[in-house]
């Protein structure tokens, strides 16, 4: 359709005052240009949301953040003996203020750590747990014995004076209300999906079909605000369990969420499976539902599999329903219990957190792991409606 | 041959071919098949349930609880208060917000799926990277948005800015309006593209090629041609991308949003009031559940109307476009 050949475009100078390429339409060339440039931005953002989601969290990555309560002091006078850098982290201070500072002011500080550290009490100067760094790999994901605790176990637990960061606790309520989410979202989506594109007739499939895609625009936080009012108590009376607000709530909440984005992704799947397939088999002989179930579905499987996948993408990320329904992170594979998922956390602490402090990198490290496991996933999905959506068209 | 349709495959409607289905059909009534089938109805069913259930719920609780007063005035401090209360900034905020985003996003939008369907070759690597990025950009967690904002417009944009312009205190390296914006402009950005590609791509060929046969440039095909019978398209996208960023908390809680404003915001560097990030404080800050039940469900009504309506909007829409190409075609 270009007009333009990339040999054409090449040859800058006119021919016989004819002139070819972008030097007879400037304008053209350079709308083409401008539109291809913008249209990179998307690449730019994902670029960009990866790049500074994870430069907040290096520090923890590299274990250069420090939340040892009792650190052996440095006097100031012995400020020379130390390389910069070790004086940087000691003070808790970014390079570029580090840099900013002069030496009187870095004695000055000095001064005030060294008065800090007499400040601590008594009791905590000889609990062990003071001197651990909470925020080594080793404290993130193994279980500790903390001092008042009888066995190792999973902590999260980012106030008081020993500030615990295991986040396990957090994969554990991730893990929890997605999976509740799924095996309540997966079959009622497949089983409308199966409905709607193999079994019901054409005028109910128009009616249906937009109607549950409402369902995905119904705004997150109200999902959240149902669970909470509606669904808690009514889950609660039918399934008589202690806890009123648990991850099982925020699980079927998740749900709703999330079955419209499977629904549509699977029926789009079942629908694309070539019709000759169904003729062949109804005339055979096979009923609609044995068509459906034992023709169809399988050559549909790997669409409907991605479609699971992005609900599960979808589900890990969803940040309002579960921060409404539950927050206490307890380490527990009850489902009755109440979990913590990991957006949860980020958006419930990252107000409290000090900006540029081990819990602020916390978060963010919890954001791109987030980040990663979601973009996985995605990849993962389209990668395998591409590949089957290539099968169906090849085999047609 | 003709291919026929199963719904057409009935013994009744053809006779000659009676005695053929008579002997392949499955006329013996096949219980497991009905079975079967009336479950998927019934997880059909189940999921319009869930849905009527949620709507009539909220639909009725805040009809009532729902007035002129309540959607005009701006509350005290304390709004959690019933006789007192009102959403006006959170729908000013709320409303600003989403303009703000969509002078962002719908030109960047629109220019992306223009190149996309017009200019780039499907096979070509730097396309297939596009097209990976865009849809991963609809796969990323809101809450990473929120972080992202964070991270890159007010701590790295802002913060700059602020050297630059060599303001005292923290003016545009703070949460702000302008980054809200910004940060849901970056997450609805699929959402458009997506839109405008598939109006595009229903426009048949013909009316590109008439175009271009009859001396217009490629420019002037897609300004004067193409562009005018998308409208529709984009309009589409641009209102479902406002729906889906109307509704949205996540990616605002720490990039502009207020717990309380005394006043409404008036410049892009305010912190704002907004009504889903109030619906999530009233629902769980409320000092006594009871007594905010009504504001809670009349403001949760708020909400649904602009986001469902325009959702609504935007389906009726698509449907009339899809039916006048259909016709074209």
């Amino acid at each position: 359709m270009t007009p333009s050949q990339p040999n054409e475009s090449r040859r800058s100078h006119g021919w016989m005052g004819i002139h070819r390429g972008h030097k007879a339409r400037p304008l053209e060339w350079f709308a083409e240009k401008f539109i291809f440039l913008v249209s990179l931005s998307a690449i730019l953002m994902v670029l960009l949301i990866f790049l500074f989601v994870a430069r907040e969290a290096l520090p923890v990555f590299f274990g250069e953040t420090n939340t040892a309560l009792v650190q052996k002091p440095i006097p100031p006078a012995e400020m020379d003996k130390h390389s910069p850098a070790e004086l940087q982290a000691y003070l808790d201070l970014t390079p570029d203020q580090f840099t900013k500072m002069d030496k009187a002011t870095l004695r000055d500080l000095m001064a005030v750590k060294v008065e800090a550290q007499d400040d601590i009490p008594e009791n905590f100067r000889n609990d062990p747990d003071a001197k651990i760094n909470t925020t080594e790999w080793k404290y993130l994901v193994a279980p500790h014995q903390w001092d008042d605790y009888k066995k190792p176990e999973y902590i999260w637990q980012p106030v008081g004076q020993i500030k615990k960061f295991n986040i396990i606790p957090l994969f554990v309520g991730t893990l929890k209300t997605t999976l509740i989410g799924l095996f309540f979202a997966v079959p009622l989506a497949v089983g409308a999906a199966i409905y709607v594109s193999q079994l019901a007739r054409p005028r109910v499939r128009e009616i249906v079909k937009p109607v549950i895609e409402m369902l995905s625009g119904i705004p997150s936080v109200v999902v959240g605000f149902f669970a909470l009012l509606v669904l808690a108590t009514v889950l609660q009376t039918v399934f008589h369990y202690e806890t009123r607000l648990n991850a099982f709530v925020a699980g079927i909440a998740l749900g709703f969420a999330v079955i419209p984005v499977i629904f549509s992704i699977a029926e789009d799947a079942l629908t694309s499976v070539p019709r000759t397939y169904t003729q062949a088999a109804l005339a055979l002989g096979a009923s609609r539902w044995q068509t459906a179930w034992q023709i169809v579905l399988p050559a549909a499987l790997p669409g409907v599999f991605a479609a699971t996948v992005l609900g599960f993408g979808r589900a890990i990320g969803e940040t309002m329903i579960v921060l409404m329904v539950c927050s206490a992170s307890v380490m527990s594979w009850s489902v009755f219990d109440s979990a913590r998922s990991i957006t949860t956390t980020i958006a419930a602490e990252m107000a409290e957190a000090v900006n540029g402090g081990p819990h602020y990198r916390i978060l963010f490290m919890l954001g791109s792991l987030l980040f990663a496991a979601t973009f996985l996933s995605n990849m993962a999905g389209d990668f395998v409606i591409h590949r089957f959506k290539q099968k169906l068209e090849g085999k047609k | 041959m003709n291919t026929i349709t199963p719904s057409e495959y009935l013994p009744d409607r053809s006779p000659d071919t009676t005695r053929f289905t008579k002997s392949f059909r499955a006329d013996k009534f096949d219980f497991w098949s009905f079975f079967f089938s009336g479950l998927t109805g019934l997880a059909t069913l189940l999921i319009i349930g869930i849905l009527a259930v949620i709507l009539v719920n909220i639909i009725y609780n805040g009809w009532s609880a729902i007035s002129w007063h309540f959607v005009s005035s701006i509350p005290k401090k304390d709004f959690f208060d019933a006789n007192t209360t009102g959403v006006l900034p959170m729908i000013v905020g709320t409303a600003f917000r989403v303009i703000v985003m969509t002078i962002f996003v719908i030109p960047v939008g629109v220019i992306t799926a223009i190149y996309l369907t017009e200019y780039a070759a499907n096979t070509s690597i730097i396309t297939r990277i596009i097209r990976a990025a865009v849809n991963n950009l609809a796969g990323v967690p809101s809450i990473v948005f929120g972080l992202f904002g964070l991270g890159f417009f007010i701590n790295f944009v802002g913060k700059n800015m602020d050297k630059l312009l060599h303001n005292s205190g923290a003016v545009w390296g703070q949460p702000a309006l302008i980054w809200a914006s910004l940060t849901l402009a970056v997450m609805t950005l699929p959402v458009v593209i997506v839109a405008t590609e598939e109006s595009l791509k229903a426009i048949p060929p013909g009316l590109r090629e008439a175009s271009l046969a009859l001396g217009a440039t490629k420019l002037e095909t897609i300004l004067k041609i193409v562009l005018p019978q998308a409208l529709p398209g984009i309009m589409t996208g641009g209102i479902l991308a406002v729906s889906r960023a109307a509704g949205e908390v996540a990616p605002i809680l720490f990039t502009g949003v207020a717990y309380y404003m005394a006043s409404l915001p008036s410049h892009l560097s305010d912190q704002f009031m907004d009504l889903g990030y109030h619906v999530f404080v009233l629902s769980t800050q409320s000092p006594n559940i009871e007594q905010t039940r009504p504001i809670l469900y009349a403001t949760v009504l708020v909400l649904l109307l602009l986001t469902f309506a325009l959702n609504i909007v935007a389906i009726l829409i698509r449907a009339r476009v899809r039916k006048k190409l259909r016709a074209l075609q």
